[in-house]
């Protein structure tokens, strides 16, 4: 874990739930992390495990919900961003943190040049004249790794490719030079030559700008390239967190496990079934009482059915939300 | 290992069968030559006339073999799934031929070809675009016997429909409900219950688990591959995703910008890839493992790939390739040559004798990219 005395974000209980017309969509339930300056984490989860609109928690984003409610506190830099007014969080969201979106073709305004896209945060947040901070976007630009930048900041995104206009939006987040940066599934629209470059230029501009990342997404091997420290999120809780590497050689939580057998591997020999986690994702709105894992998992007990599990520390500094991390570890890795 | 395979002259005498007897005992099911698919890009509001085309698929022959799955790999834009399409003719094709048990599907119409697609069917990749919506399960899976005159009374058809959904692992009571009703992996479901309604033997599956959960995936790759082996269906398999196609494929055929650049079986594939692109596509598949990602070096590709409506001269691939020759690449098309036995590949600089390794090397952070899109995608 960070240390405490040199912490980004620190996230403490946060709760999330939605007012829906099937009832009390659940989405995040007492999440508690938290980020060193420059740290690479990793939210890994499925689709609804509550892993964007933790990210939306975190950029405020859920204040302007009007079926959300938001419990717990995000203290970002000594700062409880939760308890702040609207005024006071503006400053800080896009400047000090900032978001890339999954789908770069939907979140950039089509209508708008790039130098406007890029310019407008500079000029807002920074004060920029409208000639700095074109010059400044044409560096960012250049530093993203896209050609002729000073013609290309005229162009409209429809006149780039998905790679290009997903570089077009890291330059964007990365203009007013943020302390915390968050990734929501950066990779997942693009292919694979091109996510390897997107991944590599993530990494290497965080290592030179001191920025931490928080990469969330549901491909284990984009975080095992990129990530430090892992968070595991299932139906709306953090199930494991700790340190990537143990983590991926002995995940202390079933669900971790079940999630890293059922991807095949292009190292490993081939197999002639994979093992998938049966059954489906709980229904947020109808969780069970006991550990939301429960219904799928081979080593469900009774107690597993009663209460769900604390995250606990198990060893070398991890924690993990399982009655049966130490059965789990006995058992020999398949 | 003896796949059939027409190209580019060769040894075309030893799959003369494929025309005239159709394909017996472990012969090609599926055979396409020489595919293409244009489509026109046009101008002109008034007076429409064409300004050039897409090159969607350009000039593609392979053989899908009775019984076996046939990866097709690319990445997006590549032509893989318009392949898929036009071997079914749900696309017309611009030139080529597609031959079934050695018919010519091209030049079947109307009536015949109807009758043809029944033992051809389709899964498609979203499972929430391709179930309508105000259909039950009952009409969407039954729809098929109800097209193919397979089973006219109701009862017979609703029991049949019952028998399919239990196949593929959904409760057979459901089958009065709507699709709105059922997660993304239980609705690939019912589109697999409803391609095998018909009892086809040719399934194209075109990526048929992208939309799915990982979680997810891995019981609809399983249901796919207990199938197969229960009904001894073939397999187009068309996706993205390298890892999964090595799961789950006898052969692999790598596409790059409207051609195949290499097609082998898949341990020589993943093995010992020989295209400078496939080697590079390789390497770019992240691995769930820092260990092993901390020890593997990547070859990152710079650019873009190209525009289909604009490709490049020669080898489509010259553009990006680290080991391009000036005046050979740029210049000439490389053909697919069947390199080693079972092994095609499509590159000037491959021989039987050896086959240029892409180093991965560390890039500097300022790519220049090749080929920016001046256009729209």
């Amino acid at each position: 874990m960070a240390g405490a005395d040199h912490t980004l974000l620190d996230v403490v209980g946060l709760t999330v739930d939605f007012t829906t017309q099937e009832g009390i969509v659940h989405a995040v339930q007492d999440v508690s992390f938290s980020v060193a300056p420059g740290e690479l984490v990793g939210l890994v989860g499925e689709s609804g495990c509550g892993k964007s609109v933790t990210a939306s928690a975190i950029l405020g984003l859920t204040r302007m919900l009007s079926n959300a409610a938001v419990s717990g506190s995000i203290v970002f830099q000594g700062r409880n961003l939760l308890a702040l007014p609207e005024k006071e969080v503006r400053p800080v969201r896009g400047r000090d943190i900032a978001m890339i979106f999954q789908d770069p073709v939907t979140s950039l305004n089509p209508v708008l040049s790039i130098e406007r896209l890029m310019t407008e945060g500079l000029e807002l947040h920074l004060g920029m004249s409208h000639r700095e901070a074109v010059t400044r976007s044409v560096e960012l630009l250049q530093l993203v790794g896209i050609p002729k930048a000073e013609q290309r900041i005229h162009d409209y995104p429809h006149q780039f490719s998905g790679g290009m206009r997903q570089r077009v939006m890291i330059a964007i987040a990365l203009s007013c030079d943020p302390k915390l940066l968050l990734a929501d599934e950066p990779t997942t629209a693009l292919d694979v030559t091109i996510q390897a470059q997107i991944l590599r230029l993530m990494k290497r501009l965080s290592e030179d700008a001191g920025a931490a990342i928080i990469t969330i997404t549901h491909d284990l091997g984009v975080v095992a390239g990129m990530c430090r420290r892992i968070l595991v999120m299932y139906a709306g809780r953090l199930v494991e967190v700790g340190p990537a590497k143990p983590l991926f050689a002995h995940p202390h939580h079933p669900y971790t496990v079940g999630l890293l057998r059922s991807v095949p591997r292009l190292d490993e020999p081939r197999t002639e079934r994979l093992q998938s986690i049966e059954g489906l994702p709980p229904d947020l709105s109808h969780l069970p009482p006991g550990c939301a894992f429960a219904p799928r998992c081979w080593l469900a007990s009774e107690e597993c059915w009663a209460a769900a599990p604390e995250l606990l520390a198990t060893t070398d500094g991890r924690l993990s939300a399982c009655f049966h991390s130490e059965a789990l570890l006995a058992e020999v890795p398949a | 290992m003896s796949a059939v395979f027409e190209d580019s002259g060769g040894e075309g005498g030893a799959n003369g069968g494929n025309h005239a007897s159709g394909a017996s005992g472990n012969g090609a099911l599926v055979g396409v030559r020489d595919l293409k698919v244009y489509f026109p890009i046009t101008s002109g509001i008034v007076f429409r006339h064409q300004i050039g085309a897409v090159r969607a698929v350009d000039g593609i022959s392979l053989d899908v073999l009775r019984g076996e799955t046939l990866g097709l790999v690319g990445e997006s834009g590549c032509g893989k799934s318009t392949t898929g399409r036009a071997i079914l003719q749900l696309i017309k094709p611009t030139e080529g031929h597609v031959l079934y048990e050695g018919a010519d599907l091209a030049r079947l119409r109307g009536r015949k070809l109807r009758a043809q697609r029944r033992s051809m069917q389709m899964i498609f990749q979203d499972p929430y675009a391709s179930l309508n919506s105000r259909m039950t399960l009952a009409d969407i899976v039954g729809e098929p016997l109800l097209v193919h005159h397979m089973q006219p009374s109701r009862k017979l058809r609703q029991q049949r429909v019952r028998e399919l959904l239990e196949l593929v692992g959904l409760n057979p009571n459901t089958l009065n409900r709507y699709p709105h009703e059922f997660s993304g992996g239980q609705r690939q479901r019912i589109g697999i219950a409803r391609a095998l309604a018909v009892e086809p033997n040719f399934i194209v599956c075109d990526e048929p688990i992208s939309a799915l959960d990982v979680s997810i995936r891995a019981q609809i790759i399983n249901l796919l591959k207990d199938l197969q082996s229960k009904f001894s269906l073939t397999y187009l398999f068309i996706a993205h995703d390298l890892s999964v196609v090595r799961h789950i494929s006898d052969r692999v055929a790598v596409m790059y910008l409207g051609r195949i650049v290499e097609l082998a079986a898949n341990d020589l594939l993943y093995g010992e890839p020989m295209h400078p692109y496939t080697q590079a596509l390789l390497s770019a598949v992240p691995i769930p493992d820092p260990e092993a990602e901390e020890h593997r070096r990547a070859v990152v590709l710079t650019g873009d790939v190209p525009s289909p409506a604009d490709p490049p001269k020669g080898c489509h691939f010259h553009t990006r390739c680290p080991v391009a020759l000036e005046g050979r690449c740029d210049v000439d098309d490389p053909a697919l040559l069947e390199v080693r036995p079972g092994h095609w590949a499509a590159c000037h600089l491959i021989t039987a004798d050896g086959y240029p390794h892409i180093k991965a090397g560390e890039d500097s952070l300022v790519e220049t990219a090749a080929g920016i899109k001046g256009g729209d995608e």
